[in-house]
């Protein structure tokens, strides 16, 4: 993205950010309704991003963190805690059962450890089904509180949507400053070369369980404002397709890019929904403009720009060599 | 004891199918690298095609003869061509994360064009029971190992015996030097793509009357194929074929022993299991392609 001057870049963010406040204003409930979804998986997606697209382990198990998340909000919100203590619970217990998850990436990688988190994924939606005196089983959880944020009551979708949004905003920020740090640094190098990196003295061991607990820690705040956002939660959403759902939206947005989550997590909440005049054929455009896109870029949507900017960087510099040469030989 | 023997025939019958499913999942990983995530829904497929070839007005046995050649050319030909193709070089992910998006794509044709409800879909076995050692035994079980087992001898004797099935094991374990030597790599692998299709539309004749036919039940036939590759051996068919028995038998003795509510999850524990223990699988070996 670096061919765009940064003031523009600065400009074009604040355009974005100003977008998302000002145009949902006048929105109905359900159209706030899905855009708070994106929000939330957005944050989801971005948590998948770090361990999937930033450290390179394949994770089929996110939809389980947002499971466990929303389920800690649900169950200590109806008991009369306040959300942000649940927010930290849902950290909390996402990251330590992800770092535990994150030991299987030590022994195998690949579709291997795809297919051990696609288990552990089955596993979670097990225990949410079949634990009723903990998560109510098959009939959920209902009347989840929506929070008071400054003495202002969420109830209506409008506020609720800001506490997504801003929920967002928070967490963006937090993953910019992340994959910037030595951190970012480590977990990327993790990705191009774990030898080198471990020869390179960075503890590959570490950095590969924090990968996995902070992927799945921010599946957890996901979850912990999706429990709100539906005030109603039930073991379903929660399958393996959600997982297949957001390692989808990290893909098709382009994995290892920084706004990669934020456009998965656009087509795959809001195309269908644009896409719902068609009726009962929503899904299947939906599905082959998932596989067109992928033929076309398998590096996702800001794989294509990426290739545009590399491609004009390219054209630019060699422009700039002919001038040089030139120089050159008229001196000459 | 009579019930351990009922759970294990049982068992054996629904292994029997996922481990066609599971051999037809490992060729196309060996040959190609595909992960294919809408195996269950290449399953699921057929049937439907079967049946509506039997509304159009075809006798039962052509509509299978049609199911089968219409899979072969929709989920071996055309997937391989339009899908795979294009996206074989850039990764596995990418490719699998297409298989996803193929796997609610299918489905959704299937809920849109057809029935969202289940249809009962006929047998080609008949119904009815003989005794075996004193106890009843359904036919229906009998032929579905009947056919499976032949199926997969019929397979390992292609692979093994004849000097196409050497090609196509030289495809998948040297694709460089196969091409030296003149093998027709693209053409193998083309190949092993039909056999998948040829193998999904079998065990989807055989399972569909067991099962219904219905849009959905694509999801946990696919997973139990994956498991059973996985816990069998990624690289290995008689790896995928032990995998899927294994897989059918636990399945059944973990719904009467264990409990219903948690049955699915035994499998799952023994799949994690063997892929932190022993993870090229119980009959695989390690860093090694072979077919």
């Amino acid at each position: 993205m670096s061919g765009f001057a940064r003031p523009l870049k600065i400009a074009l963010g604040l355009a974005v950010i100003a977008a998302l406040i000002v145009v949902p204003m006048n929105f109905n409930r359900y159209g706030l309704f899905i855009l708070s979804q994106w929000a939330v998986m957005s944050i989801a997606a971005m948590g998948l991003n770090l361990t999937l697209g930033y450290a390179g382990q394949v994770s089929l198990a996110q939809g389980a963190f947002v499971g466990i998340g929303a389920y800690a909000a649900a169950i200590m919100t109806t008991h009369g805690w306040p959300l942000p203590a649940a927010i930290l619970v849902a950290i909390a217990l996402s990251f330590a059962v992800g770092w535990v998850l994150g030991y299987p990436a030590l022994r195998v990688q690949h579709h291997y450890l795809a297919f051990v988190t696609l288990a552990f994924s089955t596993l979670a939606f097990l225990v949410f089904r079949n634990e009723s005196w903990l998560t109510g089983g098959i009939y959920g959880i209902s009347n989840i509180p929506r929070p008071h944020v400054f003495g202002i009551a969420t109830n209506r979708p409008l506020p609720f949507y800001y506490v997504c949004l801003g929920s967002l905003g928070i967490v963006s920020l937090a993953v910019w400053w992340l994959i910037r740090s030595p951190w970012g640094r480590a977990f990327m190098a993790l990705r191009e070369n774990p030898l080198r990196a471990q020869s390179l003295g960075i503890d590959t061991r570490r950095y590969t369980l924090m990968a996995f607990a902070i992927g799945s820690a921010l599946g957890g705040v996901a979850g912990a404002l999706y429990a709100p956002l539906t005030q109603y939660i039930d073991p379903v959403p929660f399958n393996l397709s959600l997982s297949l759902d957001l390692l989808m939206m990290v893909i098709v947005g382009g994995a290892g890019f920084y706004f990669g989550p934020f456009l998965g997590a656009m087509i795959a909440v809001l195309l269908p929904e644009w896409l719902r005049f068609t009726e009962g054929y929503y899904l299947m455009l939906y599905a082959v403009a998932v596989m067109l896109l992928l033929i076309w870029s398998p590096t996702g949507i800001l794989g294509i720009l990426d290739r545009y900017m590399a491609a004009r960087r390219t054209k630019a510099a060699s422009a700039l060599r002919a001038v040089a040469k030139s120089r050159l030989e008229t001196v000459q | 004891m009579s019930n351990l023997f009922d759970l294990l025939v049982a068992g054996l019958a629904t292994g029997a199918i996922y481990a066609l499913v599971a051999v037809g999942f490992t060729l196309l990983w060996q040959t190609s690298q595909t992960i294919n995530f809408a195996q269950g829904e290449f399953v699921m497929l057929p049937a439907f095609l079967m049946l509506a070839a039997m509304h159009a007005g075809a006798p039962f046995w052509l509509a299978i003869i049609l199911g089968i050649l219409l899979s072969m050319i929709l989920l071996g030909l055309a997937f391989k061509m339009l899908l795979v193709d294009p996206m074989m070089r850039h990764g596995v992910l990418p490719l699998a994360i297409a298989t996803m998006a193929l796997a609610i794509g299918i489905k959704e044709a299937v809920k849109q064009f057809f029935s969202a409800e289940a249809s009962p879909f006929p047998s080609i076995v008949p119904t009815g029971d003989i005794s075996i050692l004193g106890h009843a035994v359904s036919l229906q079980s009998i032929g579905v190992l009947a056919v499976a087992i032949l199926a997969v001898l019929g397979l390992t004797t292609l692979l093994n015996r004849t000097s196409l099935g050497h090609q196509m094991q030289a495809a998948a374990q040297n694709p460089t030097v196969a091409r030296i030597i003149g093998v027709p790599v693209e053409r193998m692998i083309l190949l092993t793509f039909l056999i998948n299709a040829f193998l999904v539309a079998l065990a989807s004749l055989l399972i569909t009357p067991i099962y219904l036919a219905k849009f959905s039940s694509g999801e946990v036939l696919g997973q139990a194929a994956f498991i059973a590759a996985i816990v069998g051996g990624f690289n290995q068919v008689r790896g995928a074929i032990a995998g899927g028995l294994l897989i059918g038998v636990l399945d059944n003795l973990a719904a009467a022993y264990v409990s219903t509510q948690y049955r699915a999850a035994v499998p799952m524990i023994f799949l994690i299991a063997v892929i932190l223990f022993r993870p090229q699988g119980l009959l695989g070996r390690a860093e090694e392609r072979t077919v």
